[in-house]
């Protein structure tokens, strides 16, 4: 008999796979390796050290970038908490109200800003903020934050709630208990690695954008995406790739978590 | 008696389609009773409506003469038992239980003992503190059954709560339901579309179809003078046989039969001259010599069943009639192909019209 279709038999499988492993991944390494250099040069290895680490921690423009890290982390932590308590909002009112007119449109504008393309979103922010004068700074940074992060934090919310049967909330209000307390007590636990899984997208999201932040941000502030541009036009210096590692190393740390939490989710429905 | 459940005019559409079209209902205190129809008939539609998951197009639902149309599903002193029971999966038994009482705010320690009570009761007790997914199919039926008993509700509703359990423990679980029934006093409405099951638990039921109320009443009168076709038929087996009316005189029928035998028949649910169905269920029908006999035909099929036997004759007119005979005496059992006649228990035959 015939094998079925299997794309690893195909002539080439393997070497295209090399090579775009190697495009993906070879300019990653390569930085995580050349943080650890002891020479001054961005190219010529000097040998093995935890200097630019220092440097990141204690030298000259620590101040800088310690400061551009707290703004980054609470941006993050403050929008990916706004954006993931609107995402269950939002999740509630597309799968627990029945069929309604508009809820193709509805679940369409809820996840357009995945399709329109980052720049376009920071103009049109800009522009907004400027149109009805806010002030650009912390305020605006957060609320273009909120809003591009509702979408990734509504994805896994909503699928986590599509596969709760509605009839645990009917069995709950069934038993005295009042909507909000069924949502609590029953539909929120239930789908609570959804919601996990969608704050961690949402703070990672947050905490790497660099378009939108850089357009609404203002003089005078800086987030670590923005402050690593800023100084990475005067010229790379290896301190930029011990950062780089270092917020590689979180954001991979956070997709795990996301992808552990949600999956662990799945195994007990 | 009291009225426990007064369902009055109670009519449901969703759009075009009419889920419920009118139903009027009494059902009385500590009554077990059962809404039995194919799927689709509007029962579970019904039973949600008393629970409070449904809005009414039209009608009212008293409980115990207070109309509670009005009042959300939380409000309402009526428990149910899901058809899947929906049992909360991040809950242990014990914590599922007591979820009612918790909501009603008792004190903590007349929860833990109610819950132990009623643990007992369904024989869970060593199970308090697994999680409802290391049960059986049987015990977490129990489960949502002392989950909705708990809070002890004037009214449990059951939405087939049996149809996920195989047949044997089906047949235990029958006798357990009414047992607990029997003991707590509360009244049970119970949905089913199994007929058998209908039959061997109630104290009434309701036949339904397509959103219509067709037929109250006690399983026997349900199953020996059903009022239409339609309840003649869902319930049980039985032979339509077309027959024609020729005159009605006090209560009395004269019918002809296909073959032209005229048979008098004084069970009937309002009959009037003309077409006509005489339904007689198959174990009312015995078979003999051809003479004399009011129907003939050929045995075309017998069938095993084990305590019966089931033969089915072709008759001349093209129909057929099914005849179940006791597998006991083998000697009245007919060969395939050969001619038998047929006779009627008249005062078991039920004389009905379209």
């Amino acid at each position: 008999m015939r094998k079925p279709f299997d794309i690893k038999r195909y002539p080439g499988f393997f070497p295209i796979t090399c090579l775009c492993l190697f495009l993906l991944y070879t300019p990653l390494i390569v930085v995580m390796v050349y943080s650890f250099n002891d020479s001054n040069s961005i190219t010529n290895w000097g040998g093995m050290s935890l200097r630019w680490y220092e440097e990141v921690f204690y030298g000259v423009e620590s101040q800088k970038f310690k400061k551009a890290a707290f703004n980054s982390l609470s941006i993050a932590i403050c929008a990916a908490i706004t954006a993931t308590t609107l995402a269950v909002c939002a999740a509630m009112a597309m799968l627990r109200t029945g069929v309604f007119r508009g809820q193709t449109l509805s679940f369409a504008l809820i996840n357009l800003p995945l399709m329109v393309p980052e720049i376009v979103t920071a103009v049109a922010t800009l522009v907004f903020f400027s149109a009805i004068g806010f002030k650009t700074g912390y305020a605006s940074i957060l609320i273009a934050h909120i809003v591009f992060c509702i979408p990734f934090a509504y994805l896994p919310i909503a699928a986590r709630m599509q596969s709760v049967d509605a009839t645990y909330e009917q069995a709950a209000q069934d038993l005295y208990a009042t909507r909000f307390e069924a949502f609590r007590l029953v539909l929120l636990p239930l789908i609570l690695p959804g919601v996990i899984s969608g704050f961690l997208l949402a703070f990672i999201i947050s905490l790497d954008d660099f378009i939108i932040t850089n357009f609404v941000k203002g003089a005078g502030i800086e987030t670590l995406p923005t402050a690593i541009f800023g100084s990475v036009k005067q010229g790379i210096k290896p301190s930029i790739m011990a950062i780089s590692t270092l917020l590689l190393l979180l954001s991979v740390v956070f997709v795990t978590l996301s992808y552990f939490v949600g999956r662990k989710g799945q195994q007990t429905p | 008696m009291n009225t426990a459940v007064e369902i009055e005019n109670v009519t449901k559409r969703y759009g075009d389609v009419v889920a419920l079209s009118s139903v009027s209902l009494a059902i009385e205190d500590n009554e077990f009773f059962t809404l039995l129809g194919p799927s689709g008939c509007g029962k579970t539609t019904l039973l949600r409506s008393i629970a409070g998951f449904e809005q009414l197009s039209q009608g009212d639902i008293k409980l115990f003469g207070d109309s509670i149309v009005d009042l959300p599903p939380n409000k309402r002193p009526v428990n149910t038992v899901f058809q899947h029971y929906a049992l909360f999966p991040h809950l242990t038994v014990a914590d599922n239980v007591g979820f009612g009482l918790q909501r009603q705010r008792l004190p903590s320690h007349e929860i833990a003992s109610r819950v132990a009570d009623i643990l007992e009761m369904v024989q869970l007790g060593s199970y308090a503190d697994r999680l409802p997914s290391m049960l059986s199919g049987g015990q977490q039926q129990r489960v949502a059954l002392a989950r909705a008993l708990a809070p002890r509700p004037r009214l449990l509703l059951l939405d087939e709560p049996l149809s996920a359990l195989d047949l044997k423990l089906r047949q235990d679980v029958r006798v357990e339901l009414q047992q607990i029934q029997h003991d707590t006093g509360i009244t049970f409405i119970f949905v089913t579309h199994d007929q058998e099951e209908a039959l061997t638990m109630s104290d009434r039921i309701a036949v339904m179809s397509e959103g219509v109320l067709q037929q109250v009443g006690t399983p026997r009168q349900i199953y020996e003078a059903p009022d239409n076709r339609f309840v003649a038929d869902f319930i049980g087996d039985t032979n339509l046989i077309d027959v024609q009316v020729t005159q009605v005189l006090d209560q009395c029928a004269t019918c002809v039969l296909p073959g032209g035998a005229s048979i008098a028949c004084n069970n009937m649910a309002g009959a009037s001259v003309g077409a006509g169905h005489l339904s007689v269920r198959p174990e009312r029908v015995t078979l003999g010599p051809v003479d004399g006999s009011a129907l003939q035909g050929e045995v075309s099929r017998l069938t095993y069943l084990g305590t019966d036997i089931h033969v089915t004759v072709a008759l001349s007119d093209g129909g057929k009639m099914d005849v179940r005979v006791q597998n006991s005496d083998s000697a009245a059992i007919p060969q395939p192909g050969s001619t038998i006649g047929l006779y009627l228990d008249i005062a078991a035959a039920r004389l009905l019209v379209d």
